[in-house]
């Protein structure tokens, strides 16, 4: 089982990044063998649509599930088509959420936001 | 002629010099092309308004005909398209109606639908032509309401001011292209100054002669005044702070309709922009 999360860096010690769509890297940990590798986010700078590349990258990666968090509805139409679990991290620190993740201690995440394109989801 | 007036960030003035200069002319149209938030006819309130809907083009797909190349999803610079579990999704709010998905798809597996995205209003108000377009919420852009607005100007227009949207994006550019003639309107604060320097690069790019009115200008220090003395720019004229004018404004009254005061200050202030407009058409035609 793979699970990815947006990081800020290719590192595991410089935390979660609070953006999923726009985050540099995802890190992708492989439940079973500890196994980290972390991917480029060529959709960080995408002028629009960062969400949604970033959604197909994870697809495209074969993750069972995504700790993020925050997320909007047009990543989440994708990850749902592509049967992709969503958890809500807890705090910054990658290593306490996959810890939290493999114990069932994170949560679904619910509150997805109505995206930001659109400049600010007016 | 044409005459647009914009401005680098909002509330600087431009209805407020536009609706002022419609009144005045003779046989003009007011076209309100800040299709995101538009307000002047909250102004002119245009009567036998006549509503038109206007569409872009969105990609469908046929999935008989999808082979997954996903030579659409690379190709979408908006990343609108996503393949996922054998399927193309097509995200129509961050769609830029392109085509280009279509251009590049090689099984032809992908065809246009129209999107309503918001509309054009024509009215009159006491014998002036005055269109508005409304983008609708969460649309991505406004410019094909701009284009629809700006070839919609009655043939026997004298005089056409374009109220423009506020910035220097795509949606100005649209706005100006066909101008004969930009009025910049600066307020003076050191942030009014930088969003002037944006739209002055912006008409120079697009070699439009042009120049500046200072509004709300109080006694003492002027950055946007000092702005265009530095970089050689033609002020025009000045419109005084006053809480009269803004007191009318307010309440969506047209200031050169309702006082004798108003309607000389923005008769001056017209008569000056069609000579420097008339002038720049006779030396660089």
């Amino acid at each position: 089982m793979k699970i990815a999360i947006p990081v800020n860096d290719k590192s595991l010690e410089n935390g979660v990044c609070q953006s999923f769509g726009r985050a540099p890297y995802f890190l992708i940990h492989d439940i079973e063998s500890k196994e980290n590798t972390f991917l480029n986010n060529s959709a960080a700078l995408s002028r629009g649509g960062a969400g949604v590349k970033a959604a197909q990258m994870i697809a495209d990666n074969e993750v069972d599930a995504l700790l993020t968090p925050r997320c909007g509805d047009n990543a989440a139409g994708i990850l749902k088509v592509a049967k992709i679990k969503l958890y809500k991290t807890e705090g910054d620190s990658i290593e306490d959420n996959i810890k939290a993740f493999n114990e069932g201690k994170l949560s679904p995440l619910m509150d997805i936001h109505p995206g930001l394109h659109d400049h600010g989801g007016r | 002629m044409k005459i647009a007036v914009l401005s680098g960030k909002g509330g600087t003035g431009k209805t407020l010099l536009s609706v002022n200069m419609a009144v005045i002319g003779e046989n003009t149209t007011y076209i309100d092309c800040d299709v995101e938030e538009p307000n002047g006819h909250l102004f002119l309130k245009p009567k036998e308004v006549i509503k038109e809907k206007v569409a872009v083009k969105i990609p469908v797909v046929d999935m008989g005909l999808c082979n997954g190349c996903q030579k659409c999803v690379e190709f979408c610079k908006f990343n609108a398209l996503a393949y996922i579990n054998n399927k193309l999704m097509v995200f129509d709010n961050i769609c830029h109606s392109c085509g280009g998905c279509v251009l590049v798809c090689p099984e032809k597996a992908l065809t246009e639908k129209d999107k309503i995205i918001g509309e054009v209003q024509k009215g009159v108000s006491q014998g002036i032509n005055v269109l508005s377009g409304i983008l609708n919420i969460g649309e991505a852009s406004g410019i094909p309401i701009i284009d629809k607005l700006l070839g919609e100007e009655p043939k026997n227009s004298q005089k056409t001011i374009i109220d423009c949207p506020p910035g220097s994006a795509c949606i100005v550019m649209e706005s100006i292209k066909d101008a004969d003639y930009c009025v910049l309107i600066a307020e003076p604060t050191v942030f009014g100054v930088h969003n002037l320097s944006m739209v002055y690069e912006l008409v120079k790019l697009f070699n439009k002669p042009h120049s500046v009115i200072l509004n709300k200008c109080l006694d003492g220090k002027n950055p946007a005044e000092e702005f265009c003395i530095e970089n050689n720019i033609k002020i025009l004229d000045k419109i005084p702070f006053d809480s009269e004018l803004g007191t009318l404004n307010s309440n969506a009254l047209i200031a050169a309709r309702e006082s004798p005061k108003y309607k000389k200050m923005f008769s001056e202030i017209f008569k000056k922009i069609i000579e420097e407009a008339q002038h720049e058409a006779a030396v660089n035609p």
